[in-house]
């Protein structure tokens, strides 16, 4: 139940063998539960790669303490809001103007009780303003509350050099003006900032077209199409690949983004177990033998969702397994590659390289250029008639502003200096140096003995706190140590298993890492 | 006699019964249930159910051939020979290395290439670089991100706005936030593909009403609240939305605010509105809509107030009087105002606003706010400064709306074609007055147009649309975007262009017509 993982994944099959935590056992024993047998042995052919993975359960005492908390967070919860009915306690919440009190309610009452009185305890460690570029050292405004975080008051003091373990800047890309994006300011004054035009009707800049060369280039495929907004690239153009009478597989911890395009494709959606093959292989020969419910129809295409490394678990897909199943059973596979691309493989060109597969495997290669690259936007690559597809019926592409310019010039200089096109090979050493940081990260929570998830590789690194109250108390201890990190609960977790969240960057010194 | 002969046959038998071993009995018994089973029992099944073997199941994984993932696009298509820009969209177009005059960008007031919007993205590069690599919620919430946030709520004079960082994903994450499944939207025939995709992702049960047609909501309206009188448990959860635009890109025509807020009150739906087009255009600050209204309705209301006690105070105190009631202008009326700062503020991104009471809730619930990460703070920084150039110069509005008065004006009586929108709408379509009976055709004649007119160095575009995933899908049309350039210099460059296009542009005839009888178009009037 806490363990959406499903075990530890060793040597490319499927063990369900999930750690044995002895839930009486004192806490000191967590550090048995962390998978150490997995040995690293085919560095050189990353297709035999072992993928060591941990998902490591909790001990009993600790998930009786989370419901506990919770217990008693809904119980306190109620109390309250049955003072503000009854007056005894100030309602700090907006309220519905007087003239629209006989309306019907916009929000319905137990929607928000969660918001109302679990969040609202601990949203200060959530939006907190920074006044500088997220780096690796960031600083952020100092906020108080007077009343129990219902609205901050802002102290006008800054809190300087905090160390940024919450940004996805993967390469150090993002940072402050430097000598090396003289192009960008270039383009800036050349350009402006916006398009103010579609990409069909008069909002192709040549901007857009080189860096879309330049994409397919760097991704080794023969097109690519660039969208301003990730998260619309994924929920624009899903529905112009599939409709109904399709079918949707999509790994349970996918991305919103990915669930609203599926959603809004009208195709049919079932969910496999996350990263599970087993599960994915059912769901693929069910579909293929006993067609679209009810009329037995064949289904007009499978497309299977998954993305290249999961946020909240910091897991990479197993991808050789899913492709060998994508050709069995003749499906698609579109991989969302927002957190991978840059990020893993040798040279930063996301999970195919990982593998050492050829990206023409994967169908559709989707990622975003607001992590490694420090922009914003997306885009989506592949065969050439994929791209030629998009290009005429994505949603984005017909209704959406295209990209701003000069944005496009920061991930066109980011491809460039991964590429070596500018020179140097401080591109690939920050892919290296990432590397090396999340390895050495890593291990260093595994030896203080946090239970982390995820695969080792990868540069997303969750640190599970379960309890309520720990989320706050660690973020609020971890900001006055100078380190900002993102923590996240319910319901963007499963409830049990609230989390913080590491991103390693290559920017980050050993003395930076080493602070935690 | 025969009756003791009868009667003995009984005796005998009941006799027979019980000397009769017992496992003939049972049998007998079972063979009677079995009759008994038989009689009532179908004597054969309709399905005849067996699962299917290994075998027969790998026979039909090696058959099943999907679809191809993409079906093939014919080479010719328009978005495969697209046109590209070189240099910026400003008012003066580079397209395919052909200088043009620009009416297909919606720049409309000019700020895309101002250098005061680009001084300070500038500023705002060297300190923050470009990206934010993170989501509002996880650190990427940057201190320009709140200033334009509050930038924007006091432009609109609203209590709090949200920004988005994509326009397209602003309505489109706004109206799931709110509208759920089973609640009702009652939505324009004519609204845009983003609302459109919102009401789609929201689930919702959505009643389309005629374009702009007032009489037809209220029947809709006065349908549902026949119904919730049927089912009163019902109606008191489900929440009614009215979605509507200010100026409707589909059309370019105004929505009737003041008879949509009677409606509101009337049927207790709230409003959501969507300003893409008419912020930063209509009104005499460029609020968009509500503005427009607010004075015009405030004015009516007491000028044809019946009581000439109040029609002396309005003359007496008549400039103190607006005022005051502009304060109860429409923007309260007004549930949620979304818009994107991709057209007037030449940004990207959009923004929501409202009372915090509605606004607030995205924060935690809008899709696009929550999951996506935040707009760069160089855009942000670009859409403040437009909005102080903005304020500083209302004069900019109206210089717009007559300018538009004016195109109108001009273009009106072309034969063969018809403009289509408001005459204050910065952005109408030119439509063929009749259609040649198929799309295609019509598709063909209009890029003909449009490629007439690009070699006569005026950049225009063909309004394009997603033929099967629109609801109602608007004829084919070109679209012309007007501009507002605030400095004399620009204007009066403009007004250079202008006499040479004049000059260059004689009468060209339309070769393929319905009728085929030649139509001419009088010279393109351009200011």
């Amino acid at each position: 139940m806490a363990n959406p993982g499903g075990g530890t994944v060793c040597n490319g099959k499927l063990h369900n063998h999930k750690k044995q935590s002895n839930g009486l056992q004192s806490r000191n024993c967590t550090k048995n539960g962390i998978v150490k047998e997995a040995q690293q042995n085919g560095r050189t052919h990353f297709y035999d790669k072992l993928i060591v993975e941990s998902f490591e359960e909790a001990p009993l005492h600790v998930m009786v303490f989370t419901y506990m908390g919770y217990g008693i967070g809904t119980l306190f919860g109620y109390l309250r809001d049955f003072m503000r009915n009854w007056g005894i306690e100030k309602c700090n919440a907006a309220v519905e103007r007087k003239e629209q009190r006989d309306f019907v309610p916009l929000y319905q009452d137990f929607e928000n009780f969660y918001t109302r009185n679990l969040y609202m305890r601990i949203r200060d460690n959530w939006n907190r303003p920074i006044c500088s570029a997220p780096g690796a050292l960031f600083d952020v405004m100092e906020r108080v509350s007077d009343d129990y975080n219902w609205t901050f008051r802002f102290t006008g003091r800054v809190i300087k050099d905090v160390i940024n373990m919450g940004s996805y800047n993967f390469l150090g890309l993002a940072a402050k003006y430097d000598e090396s994006m003289r192009t960008i300011k270039d383009v800036l004054e050349v350009y402006g900032t916006g398009v103010a035009s579609t990409r069909h009707e008069m909002g192709t800049l040549d901007k857009h077209k080189e860096l879309e060369d330049l994409v397919a280039k760097f991704l080794n495929v023969e097109a690519a199409m660039v969208f301003g907004m990730g998260f619309a690239t994924n929920s624009m153009n899903i529905p112009a690949l599939v409709g109904k009478g399709c079918l949707i597989l999509s790994d349970e911890l996918n991305h919103t983004s990915l669930v609203l395009g599926a959603r809004l494709s009208g195709a049919t959606i079932r969910i496999f177990k996350h990263n599970n093959t087993q599960s994915l292989e059912k769901l693929l020969r069910d579909a293929v033998i006993y067609g679209q419910p009810r009329t037995r129809r064949a289904w007009k295409k499978i497309l299977i969702l998954v993305e290249g490394v999961y946020s909240m678990e910091g897991s990479i897909v197993h991808l050789p397994q899913i492709i060998a199943l994508k050709k069995k059973y003749k499906a698609y596979l579109y991989i969302d590659e927002a957190h991978s691309i840059g990020a893993v493989g040798p040279t930063g060109r996301g999970v195919t390289e990982f593998f050492g597969l050829d990206p023409h495997e994967v169908d559709v290669l989707m990622g975003t250029f607001t992590k490694s690259f420090g922009a914003a936007g997306g885009y989506i690559a592949g065969r050439k008639d994929l791209v030629d597809y998009l290009r005429v019926h994505s949603h984005s592409a017909v209704y959406a502003s295209s990209m701003s310019p000069p944005i496009a010039e920061q991930i066109i200089r980011s491809l460039k200096h991964l590429m070596g096109m500018d020179g140097t090979t401080q591109g690939l050493q920050r892919v290296r140096q990432l590397a090396k940081n999340t390895r050495y990260f890593r291990q260093r929570l595994q030896e203080m003995g946090f239970i982390i998830y995820g695969n080792e590789n990868s540069p997303v690194v969750p640190l599970l706190l379960y309890m309520p109250g720990k989320v706050a108390a660690f973020a609020r201890h971890m900001l006055e140590k100078k380190i900002g990190v993102v923590v996240v609960g319910f319901p963007a977790t499963p409830l049990a298993e609230a989390r913080a969240r590491f991103c390693v960057s290559a920017a980050h010194t050993r003395e930076m890492l080493d602070t935690p | 006699m025969a009756t003791a002969t009868e009667q003995w046959v009984l005796v005998e038998m009941v006799q027979a019964l019980y000397e009769a071993p017992a496992y003939h009995l049972i049998l007998e018994g079972i063979l009677i249930l079995w009759i008994i089973r038989l009689l009532f029992s179908k004597t054969y099944k309709l399905q005849e159910r067996s699962d299917l073997t290994v075998k027969e199941k790998e026979e039909l994984i090696e058959e099943w051939q999907p679809e191809p993932l993409v079906p093939p696009v014919p080479k010719d298509h328009p978005a495969l020979n697209y046109n590209i820009v070189s240099g910026p969209p400003s008012h003066k177009i580079v397209v395919n290395g052909k200088e043009c005059i620009n009416f297909a960008s919606f720049n409309f007031l000019g700020l895309l290439d101002n250098p005061r919007v680009k001084a300070a993205a500038l500023a705002s590069l060297k300190k923050y670089g470009v990206g934010t690599c993170g989501p509002r919620g996880f650190y990427g919430t940057f201190d320009v991100h709140l200033d334009l946030e509050d930038r924007l709520a006091k432009f609109m004079k609203t209590e709090e706005a949200i920004i988005y960082s994509y326009g397209f994903a602003t309505i489109a994450s706004a109206i799931p936030a709110y509208s759920k499944r089973g609640d009702i939207v009652f939505v324009d025939r004519a609204a845009c593909f983003a609302i459109q995709k919102g009401l789609q992702a929201s689930r919702s049960d959505i009643k389309l009403f005629k374009h702009n047609d007032m009489a037809d909501l209220e029947r809709l309206l006065k349908e549902q609240e026949i119904e919730d009188q049927k089912n009163p448990r019902k109606a008191r959860v489900t929440r009614r939305f009215i979605v509507v635009e200010g100026l409707y890109m589909n059309t370019g025509t105004i929505c009737p605010l003041p008879e949509l807020v009677k409606l509101k009150y009337k049927y207790k739906a709230r409003i959501f509105l969507e300003e893409s087009l008419s912020f930063g255009v209509l009104g005499e600050h460029g609020r968009g809509v509500t503005e427009h209204y607010g004075i015009n309705l405030s004015l009516r209301k007491y000028s044809q107030a019946p009581e000439s006690r109040e029609r002396n105070v309005w003359t007496l105190f008549g400039s103190r009087f607006k005022q005051m009631l502009l304060k109860e202008n429409l923007i309260d009326d007004i549930d949620l105002i979304s818009a994107n700062m991709e057209n007037a503020l030449a940004s990207i991104g959009g923004f929501c606003c409202g009372r915090s009471f509605v606004i607030d809730h995205q924060r935690l619930s809008g899709q696009g706010y929550c999951f996506s990460a935040s707009l760069p703070p160089l855009l942000a920084a670009a859409a403040i400064e437009a909005l102080n150039i903005m304020e500083e110069n209302p004069g900019i509005f109206a210089v717009l709306k007559e300018k538009c008065r004016q195109i109108h004006k001009a273009l009106q009586g072309i034969s063969g074609l018809k403009v289509v929108g408001e005459s204050l709408s910065p952005a109408f379509h030119l439509q063929l007055e009749e259609s040649t009976g198929s799309r295609e055709q019509d598709v063909r004649l209009l890029q003909e147009i449009v490629d007439q007119c690009m070699n006569r160095s005026i950049a225009l575009t063909q309004a394009r649309y997603l033929e099967k995933e629109e609801k109602c899908l608007p004829p084919p049309r070109v679209g012309s975007f007007q501009s507002a350039l605030p400095t004399s210099l620009c204007f009066k460059r403009r007004w250079l262009g202008a006499s040479r296009v004049e000059t260059i542009w004689s009468p060209f005839p339309l070769s393929r017509t319905s009728t085929g009888k030649k139509r001419t178009t009088p010279p393109f009037y351009c200011l």
